[in-house]
């Protein structure tokens, strides 16, 4: 029933190396916070040899595209054919057609098997390496070397970690909407590799990635009994978490992944609890006669925001982990629900219901500065990149169809669609495997 | 047509069991179809005598099995109260039957929430039906938010079907 071991190859990706040539000052940069920004072009040539290293370098480029930072250039107005990636390349053929950055590399099978793949990054203008790495790995986890190279571009080119080498658990759903059937699937974050990992006729929600990456955390309708279940995604094996007497739901791992918090449902209440996965003890952290749910830790585990009815509509409250201190902090017009915590820290993410639409949007922590990213019929559940610069959430238009993923810079620009085979919602962001 | 879909495959599981329901079940599919919260015989356009008294079908058909909730709200409207009156009185009638009220919200919430949403609707109802003396240790809840429609489109016709509180004979029904 259950795949197995789908990251069983971190280990095998550990080594990298440095090349040598220090990276030079970098002409070459990106500043991701102004919005809009004009996307840099940047060539990225075939990987030599031969068509492995040609997908390498088109998962590359596509990575940096759907970025919305960077132009890749076309191959066919490419002048210079890459020979040798250790040599310099000639400059003048990349700065005639603009091509700010440059990416050379290759791709070599060792005598153990495994796959050898090397690149550089070029500033075309100042004639100079800006890095190099080299990657030791097995042929099957091609693509996420080719992930971890945009990621180690983007790096150099933005000053920000990238989160390309990333993966995305996800609500696979099918059939009509009276009797979808629903199961949790694992995809890259570019839509390749997506396999399920349940497949059961029971209702399946809100997966939820744990910080080591091993375990998710879902919501399931398994025997008619609602509950927060725990995955183990190396050996497949399931538990219910804790031993309430009600529906439990809306789980979430803590940032250093020793607690799962959540709402517990008794009669027409739903407060939160937190269950510490080592000693099994639980703690009640609100009281109220409402629907307290949707909680999410600050990264560092000090805070947690969370939506509450208890002011009449769905609001977003901040209180400490332990309990203290609930303060509401968002006060437009219309509800506010599913707050997210930034990896960052420094913004919280919601779905907003207003004038009957359905927007994404993010506010400080303290409530202040609430931008909207994107509004229509039905948008919600925003998940965060790792490196807090991009969304991922859900969309339902209306009409016949079903829900499907979407990706939005922070800025509000750049929204895509994330390639899924059928419907899907509920997406949540894994950090980054390396 | 996605409403016929819809309400014929809820009752499904309860029709296989019984031959008699076949014929009910064209019924059924045509009265979804003219947009009728399928509350009463009357709305059916069938004889209060085509189930077996006790039965399933009876409850169904006869009584009304589901209630219906305006936005966000968990209150038992007026409509709805004389619906688990009914509920209430066959429930006494036939004792031997425990239920499970299903709670559900429409879409137009989101998924978490909702599903605490279909919790207070279920509770609410199993407030009102303890009150008419059906006792609470026979009645079971569950939420199923916004995860199990049986309407099928983008406006009220469809939302207001959906907010609802199903009442489902012995054990945790569809």
């Amino acid at each position: 029933m259950l795949k197995r071991n789908p990251f069983r190859f971190l280990i095998a990706l550990a080594t990298m190396v440095t090349l040598v040539i220090a990276p030079a000052y970098a002409r070459v940069e990106i500043n991701i916070n102004k919005g809009n920004v004009e996307p840099l072009p940047i060539a990225v040539t075939d990987f030599l040899q031969g068509e492995l290293g040609q997908k390498i370098s088109d998962v590359v480029a596509a990575d940096l595209k759907r970025s919305g930072l960077f132009a890749p250039i076309a191959k066919t107005a490419f002048i210079e054919k890459i020979t040798n990636p250790d040599a310099a390349p000639r400059f003048e053929d990349w700065k005639v057609i603009n091509a700010q950055a440059l990416v050379t590399g290759r791709v070599t099978q060792e005598g153990d098997g495994r796959l050898k793949a090397e690149f550089r990054l070029w500033d075309s203008f100042a004639g100079q390496q800006m890095a190099g790495q080299q990657f030791f790995t097995q042929p099957e986890n091609w693509r996420r070397v080719a992930h971890i190279i945009a990621d180690a571009i983007y790096e150099q080119i933005t000053g920000e970690k990238g989160y390309f080498d990333t993966r995305i658990v996800y609500v696979a759903e099918s059939g009509p909407k009276t009797a979808r059937k629903r199961q949790l699937a694992i995809m890259d974050q570019d839509g390749a590799n997506a396999r399920g990992i349940t497949n059961s006729n029971d209702i399946v929600l809100t997966p939820r990635f744990s910080p080591n990456k091993q375990e998710i955390t879902y919501m399931s309708f398994e025997g008619n009994e609602p509950r927060v279940y725990l995955l183990q995604l190396e050996t497949g094996q399931r538990e219910v978490v804790g031993n309430f007497p009600g529906m439990t739901f809306a789980p979430r791992f803590s940032p250093d992944g020793q607690r799962v918090i959540m709402s517990l449902q008794q009669d027409g209440n739903a407060n939160i609890y937190t269950m510490d996965l080592r000693s099994r003890t639980t703690t009640r952290l609100t009281s109220t006669a409402a629907i307290d749910t949707s909680p999410s830790y600050s990264p560092d585990g000090g805070q947690i925001v969370f939506e509450s009815d208890r002011g009449g509509r769905q609001q977003l409250y901040v209180m400490s982990s332990g309990g203290g201190g609930q303060n509401r902090i968002s006060f437009g017009d219309g509800s506010y629900s599913t707050p997210v915590w930034s990896p960052r820290g420094d913004l919280i993410a919601f779905t907003k219901q207003s004038g009957g639409k359905f927007s994404i949007g993010v506010m400080k922590p303290d409530g202040s500065g609430e931008r909207i990213l994107t509004t229509g019929f039905h948008n919600e559940g925003p998940t965060w990149a790792p490196n807090g610069r991009v969304l991922m959430f859900f969309r339902q238009n209306a009409g016949a169809g079903g829900p499907q993923l979407y990706s939005i810079d922070l800025t509000g620009y750049n929204e895509q669609l994330v390639q899924t085979k059928g419907f899907a919602s509920d997406p949540a962001w894994s950090p980054l495997l390396e | 047509m996605s409403r016929i879909h819809a309400q014929a495959a809820g009752r499904m599981q309860s029709i296989a069991r019984n031959p008699i329901m076949i014929a009910l079940f064209a019924s059924l599919a045509l009265a979804a179809c003219a947009k009728k919260p399928m509350n009463s015989a009357g709305d059916l356009g069938l004889g209060a005598n085509a189930a077996t008294p006790g039965s399933t079908q009876d409850f169904t058909v006869n009584v009304g099995d589901r209630i219906f909730f305006d936005t966000d709200s968990t209150s038992i409207r007026a409509d709805a109260q004389a619906t688990l009156d009914r509920q209430a009185q066959w429930l006494a009638k036939y004792p031997n039957y425990a239920i499970t009220v299903e709670g559900h919200a429409d879409e137009r919430g989101t998924r978490e929430y909702n599903l605490a949403l279909g919790a207070r609707r279920a509770a609410s109802t199993k407030e009102y039906l303890s009150s008419r003396g059906i006792s609470a240790s026979k009645i079971r809840t569950i939420s199923y938010g916004k995860e199990k429609p049986v309407a099928v489109c983008d406006d009220i016709s469809c939302w207001s079907q959906n907010r609802r509180a199903v009442t489902v004979l012995g054990g945790a029904g569809m």
